[in-house]
């Protein structure tokens, strides 16, 4: 079987996937890209996204507020080299973005408009209805059709990383269509695969969210950063995990507990405004918090008794009555929809029941201000990858703007890279495309014990991850939760799958994600378990306090025979040395 | 829902589901499953639950479960669904046939081939011509609520494909560009940064463009996120007809 | 991208001929189609009582003839359905914006429906008045 091979790779068709395409196409249209996805790219998790981007624009805002919103509501753990480049790029990505069609809500005069958002002093978040992810998505996916250097591969699982002298030189991927493994040859490749929620039982993500790149680039050696801090969105649906987005409280909903009680107001987020007052929601207070403290919020009203319980677990309840009708179809429609649809009630009449769900991983394949990970010709950006500009919490909004900033920086260093690289191995990277389908065959194919089915595996993973990490975590849970893992790997190799067709196996992708969330799972129970403080979104009833002098570190984890190896590295600190994170006050 | 020992058996439903297994026969069949009945789930999770703990070998789509990223599409009982949207308490106690979109060919099981679909998103040169150029230093072009507010509907497309399904014109021509493309290039041409619609007009003003509609207007009918893609053709054919007036009363103008 | 040879073969559902049975919607939009060949009937007699104008008899003939009105009769009812299908659609066609809202569908159509309504009543008129 012959080789594919393109000049750079991009794996993952979302935000950055597709921003990177572009990217090279601008740069370089002489330069061959291929787009290898799961999925066709609008099916990408990006298209669920809601509240908006965020990028400064007005006149009362300043590149050092946002870098401070963002340094101090990721509890500074990010890189703050990183969040000033990141900063000072965003408001050009979202003007190209909005030059490339995406239909941003305006202001009366014609100038994009902007919302408040949390964790953040002034009003940036840029926003396309309710829809925001949606409507980015679209607009690069339709953007990135102009471009005739791109070649898309739609439908094609990644399964490995070819690695040979010390380089990566492209993936093995699984054609669904055929079931055949084919070996795509670039002399760079970047992971854009997203994030991992799916190893959470309630979560706002999508299927295919399984952390598919961490897991290869985890394979082939590069460390993962920073994987204990995920982070759950205050408000989502209880069972299903829909996202209500954070605009919701942007555009001035509260949060109630289960006696009718703002009760945020008890956790250091500032005093309640009412609702008909002209300054409310006051922004980095109450409602407007960073979404670490508000999920904690939650879980401690939890074990006082105040929320409300439900067929899915406890609840409190999101009022955004008092907005009106109008106000409602205006700013956040979706919401409205997916209340009806999936709530069973109008938010225009009668309270959301919502409580926290997993949405985002801070941490990902370990990159540089440039996407580049440590190996040779790998590169990463959006939520696979942390630079890190997230640290220990995400602001809602800064993801949307990270896809298109770091989606086009790691393109223009891939188009270096290729550009200084040589002849690939042919001849290599074909033999270990047929290795690994024979490892594929081998593992799922085979007759084994059968005693094992995928649902059941998936099942007691989300649960462990869940008792053990989950909002607040002691030693003894996430041992316990490092223990299931390892168990559950070993349990693993038991599977044999029902379906042996070579024509869109979805079992066999399915098993395949199965396995990349359990490496995922591994190296985030056991950075959390070696991370003894509290910070941001990782909180430890055993360490309740931050401890910098020991842990203003990342900690990397590298896959190993048996558990994983953690070690560290300092994180960037420029012109914001470290300091108390302050919500609520004026 | 657990079952003890004294109430009634579990409530179930009853799904029957197309399949097709291309290397093991020629023709598709149709296998029954029953999975346990829940108020709230969807067929989605029907097919989720069959897949899981029933039969593993059924194929299908899906991913975001909250209808907005268009992978679901399905036939419900003969309708066009996203079935992350199609509640089984709809159907409940009756029977519950789910078949792939119809009018695609089908690859397997429930998963039809759409690269057609893609193919005329290029063809309509769905993307934005700019108008006029600016830099982008420059900042943002402006535009008014109002003037987004002309394109916004059509805006809303998912590419869910329940459009095409529902097209009996598409179901006897393939080649029929289709209410989905057709509203995203109305997309385009209403916006009031781009100039392209004289680029588009070839593509869309031909024999596989609008005047392959007849307005059964079903297409609207089952779009799930009220884009009126019927609306977004006869509109367009109101704009060709003024066009081919104009060209022929005036011929000087522009 | 890949081999064709691989593939396995695409199954392609054939379109029944009674294809506009199966569905409500596509039963009445043939009903639709269908009712154009009365309307189309219905003005050939117009036309060929028009090209009659001034032989008084051969249009008293026309206008008496049992078959033409059974047919106009039969026409009638079609012709209406016609035209309140049509005029169901002329929002689609005809789109009106205030700004940011949408001038209201309904209103579009209802005010093609008076002013079907009101020509009608005018025509009449004259009809009776020179009949």
């Amino acid at each position: 079987m012959e080789l594919i091979s393109h000049d750079i790779l991009i794996v993952g068709g979302g935000g950055a996937g597709l921003r990177a395409a572009i990217a090279i196409g601008e740069e370089n249209p002489d330069l061959t890209v291929g787009v290898i996805s799961k999925v066709y790219p609008m099916r990408s998790h990006t298209v669920s996204a809601e509240g908006g981007a965020a990028a400064v624009i007005k006149p009362n805002d300043s590149l050092d507020n946002h870098c401070y919103d963002t340094i101090s509501g990721a509890d500074w753990m990010a890189d703050q080299d990183a969040v000033e480049l990141f900063v000072d790029e965003a408001p050009r990505e979202m003007v190209q973005l909005e030059h490339w069609g995406c239909p941003w809500s305006r202001e009366p005069d014609g100038s994009v408009a902007v919302r408040p958002f949390g964790g953040m002093k002034v009003e940036r978040t840029w926003f396309a209805a309710d829809k925001t992810g949606f409507h980015m998505l679209h607009a690069l996916f339709q953007t990135a059709l102009k471009y005739n250097n791109v070649t898309r591969y739609d439908e094609w699982f990644a399964t490995k990383l070819l690695v040979h002298d010390g380089t990566c030189q492209g993936v093995t991927a699984l054609e669904l269509r055929t079931g055949q493994i084919r070996a795509i040859a670039g002399k760079a490749t970047i992971l854009c695969t997203g994030g991992a929620g799916r190893i959470f039982p309630f979560t706002t993500n999508a299927a295919i969210k399984t952390g598919d790149g961490m897991s290869l680039a985890y394979r082939a050696g590069v460390p993962l950063k920073d994987m204990e801090f995920v982070q759950y969105h205050p408000t989502g649906l209880p069972g299903t995990g829909i996202l209500i987005t954070e605009a919701s409280r942007g555009e001035g909903g509260i949060l109630v507990n289960k006696d009718g009680d703002r009760y945020l107001q008890n956790y250091e987020l500032g005093e309640p405004l009412d609702v008909n007052d002209p300054e409310h929601p006051r922004k980095r207070a109450m409602e407007l918090g960073p979404r670490d403290r508000l999920s904690q919020a939650f879980v401690q009203e939890r074990q006082q008794g105040r929320t409300i319980q439900g067929p899915y677990g406890d609840y409190v309840h999101l009022d955004v009555r008092h907005m009106g009708e109008k106000k409602i179809n205006k700013k956040i429609p979706f919401v409205r929809e997916l209340c009806r649809n999936y709530a069973g009630i109008d938010p225009v009449h009668e309270l959301i029941p919502v409580r926290p769900v997993v949405h985002y991983v801070m941490g990902g394949v370990h990159t540089n201000i440039d996407g580049e990970t440590p190996l040779p010709g790998l590169l990463a950006a959006g939520e696979c990858a942390c630079v890190s500009i997230n640290g220990a919490n995400r602001l809602g909004s800064n993801s949307l703007t990270e896809l298109l900033v770091f989606g086009a920086r790691a393109a223009r260093a891939a188009v270096c890279f290729s550009a200084q690289t040589g002849t690939l191995a042919t001849e290599e990277l074909l033999a270990q495309a047929g290795q690994e389908q024979q490892r594929i065959r081998k593992q799922f194919f085979e007759p084994s014990s059968g005693t094992e089915t995928i649902a059941q595996i998936r099942l007691e993973l989300t649960e462990a991850m869940e008792d053990g990490a989950g909002i607040y975590r002691t030693a003894d849970s996430l041992t316990t939760t490092c223990d299931n893992i390892r168990h559950l790997k070993e349990r693993f190799k038991n599977v044999e799958l029902a379906d042996h067709s070579l024509t869109f196996n979805t079992e066999l992708t399915t098993a395949l994600e199965l396995e990349y969330m359990l490496d995922v799972a591994e190296a985030l129970a056991h950075s959390a378990s070696a991370r003894t403080e509290s910070r941001g979104s990782h909180q430890r009833t055993d360490y309740p306090e931050r401890d910098d002098e020991r842990f203003l570190k990342h900690s990397l984890a590298y896959q190993t025979d048996g558990d994983p190896r953690i070690e560290y590295l300092d994180v960037v600190i420029t012109r914001w040395p470290p300091g108390e994170r302050h919500y609520g006050s004026k | 829902m657990a079952a003890n020992e004294n109430s009634q058996p579990e409530a179930t439903i009853s799904l029957e589901v197309f399949r097709y297994c291309p290397e093991q026969e020629d023709e598709p069949r149709f296998q029954t499953y029953e999975v346990p009945y829940r108020e709230d789930w969807v067929v989605l999770d029907a097919l989720n639950y069959i897949k899981d703990k029933i039969d593993g070998s059924l194929t299908y789509r899906w991913s975001c479960r909250m209808g907005v990223c268009g992978s679901c599409g399905m036939m419900v009982n003969g309708e066009p669904k996203l079935t992350c949207a199609a509640f089984l308490r709809d159907y409940h106690p009756a029977l519950i046939r789910v078949e792939p979109l119809s009018y695609f060919p089908v690859i397997r099981d429930l998963v039809i081939n759409m690269e057609g679909f893609l193919d005329k998103l290029t063809e309509v040169k769905a993307w934005l011509v700019p108008k006029e150029e600016k830099p982008v230093s420059e900042g943002e072009y402006l535009q008014t609520p109002a003037e987004l507010a002309k394109y916004k509907d059509f805006s809303m497309c998912i590419n869910c494909m329940l459009c095409y399904s529902a097209c009996p014109v598409f179901g006897h021509h393939e080649e029929f560009l289709g209410p989905a493309v057709i509203a995203l290039a109305q997309r385009y041409n209403l916006d009031s940064r781009d100039g392209g619609a004289d680029e588009r007009a070839e593509a869309i003003f031909s024999h596989e463009g609008i005047w392959e509609c007849t307005f059964v207007g079903d297409c609207s009918r089952v779009c799930p996120k009220n884009v009126d893609p019927a609306g977004a053709i006869q509109q367009a054919k109101v704009t060709a007809t003024k066009d081919f007036y104009r060209s022929v009363l005036v011929p000087w103008g522009k | 991208m890949s081999d064709q040879e691989t593939k396995t073969k695409e199954y392609r559902r054939p379109m029944p001929a009674d294809w506009w049975l199966k569905k409500r919607t596509y039963s009445l939009f043939m009903v639709r189609e269908l009712t154009c060949v009365f309307v189309g009937g219905y003005s050939l007699i117009l036309l060929i009582l028009a090209s009659r104008i001034g032989d008084q008899e051969s249009v008293t003939a026309m206008l008496n003839s049992k078959t033409l009105s059974v047919l106009q009769l039969i026409a009638l009812p079609m012709v209406i359905y016609h035209t309140v299908t049509w005029l169901n659609l002329t929002p689609k066609v005809l789109v009106l914006w205030r700004g940011e809202e949408r001038v209201n569908p309904l209103l579009i159509a209802a005010v093609h429906y008076v002013a079907w309504i009101g020509v009608s009543i005018v025509i009449l008129c004259v009809v009776f008045a020179y009949g």
